[in-house]
């Protein structure tokens, strides 16, 4: 009896030992991977909580936030040398791959709201922003039934992101080129960036140059260093 | 029976429960503090903030879990998941064995806390009688169970704050969530405190209690 006593208490003390130590610490090389693999269950949840159409909620514009903090990777904000010839391209599993302008995009449709933005590190803002719906152009370039992820590419160095269908194509997904009410700012991403309310910021892809449909999953700038893949507030 | 026999006390669910809610709550608030030290505030940007006294504290090392943001998150959401399970399990076994009779708080036990709060108080100098839990007990008890459904309530609402915005709302939008959600951190932390004193000083013996079960201490007879 005492040697079960004795052996319960030392799984107790190693249990809370074991914790104690791991305190200001990431995991190291065995937990850490472990943890992000685990992720992938909390990303699968994330889908299943999503909905395609259920509107995340909108704001009065007199509601904006005075403050909208903006982030590159680049050393510094990217602008582009000739604006005039950007162009986004559209590919992957399309019927109809497409180079777009700038024009061509504000043409082909707009879409305004104001609401909430969700920083993975806590803080929040509204504001108001205007843009082309991706379902608009999901539909213009036929998206094959067997694309099931979204990838967006940047001139913002390295950074990309990859996106379930679904988010892609819900109606609140849009390709932005304003930000309350005025032409979008290289900070905001100029010329182009993704928006939506229901994805947490970094995964809204800035300085956009290429949308591709795809079959494979695409990891992400900060993604594939550990942050949540699918990223859905 | 009389003072000073053993009797059985907590069953093994309620003693693994215990000990897996200990750890895992002691993870996600360092997970939560390394997850704080990215905004550690309350308020939309540029906008009035809530008042608290840990306004832009970073919390130090030996605190926070996961040694950054990312980090932080993946432990959050990790632990939570074994933790509402422990929960969970917790609450069905109160309901299943009847258990919850002895340690949820009800009006008509109002009285009684009061004479055990003077008894502690040292206004009064016998102890009342007890059962299993005393008054007071069970209005802690109910307290951490409560803040305990609340924790989960306010981080779902942080969790997905768009797909679930009807139970944001709820608790007064997102930032407020998270400031309930915060809030939640200093009563389990002052909770643990004052239960681990009182553990040692009023009734040591509940502690091997907790561990193996039996119970051989002053507070034996069943309800009186």
């Amino acid at each position: 009896v005492t040697s079960h006593r004795s052996g319960r208490r030392a799984f107790l003390a190693g249990a809370v030992g074991g914790l104690l130590s791991a305190c200001g610490w990431d995991g190291g090389s065995v937990v850490r991977p472990r943890l992000q693999a685990f992720s992938r269950f909390n990303d699968w949840l994330g889908m299943h909580l999503f909905s395609g159409s259920r509107l995340a909620p909108t704001y009065d514009p007199g509601e904006r936030s005075s403050s909208f903090p903006a982030y590159h990777i680049s050393g510094m904000t990217p602008t582009l040398a000739d604006p005039a010839s950007w162009r986004l391209d559209v590919g992957g599993l399309v019927e109809r791959p497409v180079s777009l302008s700038l024009g061509e995009i504000r043409a082909r449709g707009e879409l305004t709201y104001t609401v909430k933005h969700h920083c993975v590190e806590g803080w929040s803002a509204i504001a108001t922003w205007t843009g082309m719906p991706l379902r608009t152009l999901a539909d213009a370039v036929g998206v094959q039934s067997g694309a099931r992820y979204v990838r967006f590419d940047s001139f913002d160095a390295d950074y990309y992101n990859g996106w379930d269908i679904e988010s892609a194509l819900h109606p609140q997904t849009i390709l932005a080129y304003a930000f309350n009410g005025e032409e979008l700012t290289p900070a905001h991403g100029a010329p182009l960036r993704v928006y939506a309310p229901h994805k947490l910021g970094y995964k809204l892809t800035k300085y956009l140059t290429r949308i591709t449909f795809t079959d494979e999953r695409p990891g992400g700038y900060w993604e594939d260093q550990g942050y949540p893949w699918f990223g859905g507030v | 029976l009389s003072p000073g026999e053993t009797v059985k006390r907590h069953h093994w669910v309620v003693r693994a429960t215990h000990w897996c809610a200990a750890v895992l709550i002691f993870g996600m608030v360092g997970s939560g503090l390394q997850i704080y030290r990215a905004y550690p505030r309350f308020g939309d940007r540029g906008g009035p903030l809530l008042p608290q006294p840990f306004q832009d504290v970073a919390f130090p090392g030996w605190a926070r879990l996961g040694g950054w943001l990312a980090g932080g998150l993946n432990w959050h959401f990790f632990l939570m998941w074994p933790l509402m399970l422990v929960g969970a399990i917790y609450v069905v076994s109160l309901m299943v064995s009847g258990e919850w009779r002895k340690l949820v708080f009800r009006p008509r036990d109002t009285g009684s806390a009061v004479r055990m709060q003077l008894y502690y108080l040292m206004l009064r100098k016998d102890h009342p009688p007890q059962g299993k839990h005393n008054a007071l007990q069970k209005l802690a008890y109910t307290f951490i169970l409560s803040l305990g459904a609340l924790s989960v309530l306010t981080g779902w609402a942080v969790y997905k704050p768009v797909q679930l915005s009807w139970l944001t709302a709820i608790f007064g939008g997102y930032q407020a969530a998270r400031y309930w959600h915060f809030w939640a951190v200093w009563l389990f932390v002052a909770f643990t405190v004052v239960h681990v004193i009182m553990v040692l000083v009023a009734d040591p013996a509940s502690l091997r209690a907790m561990i193996t079960g039996t119970y051989r201490g002053r507070f034996t007879r069943d309800e009186p």
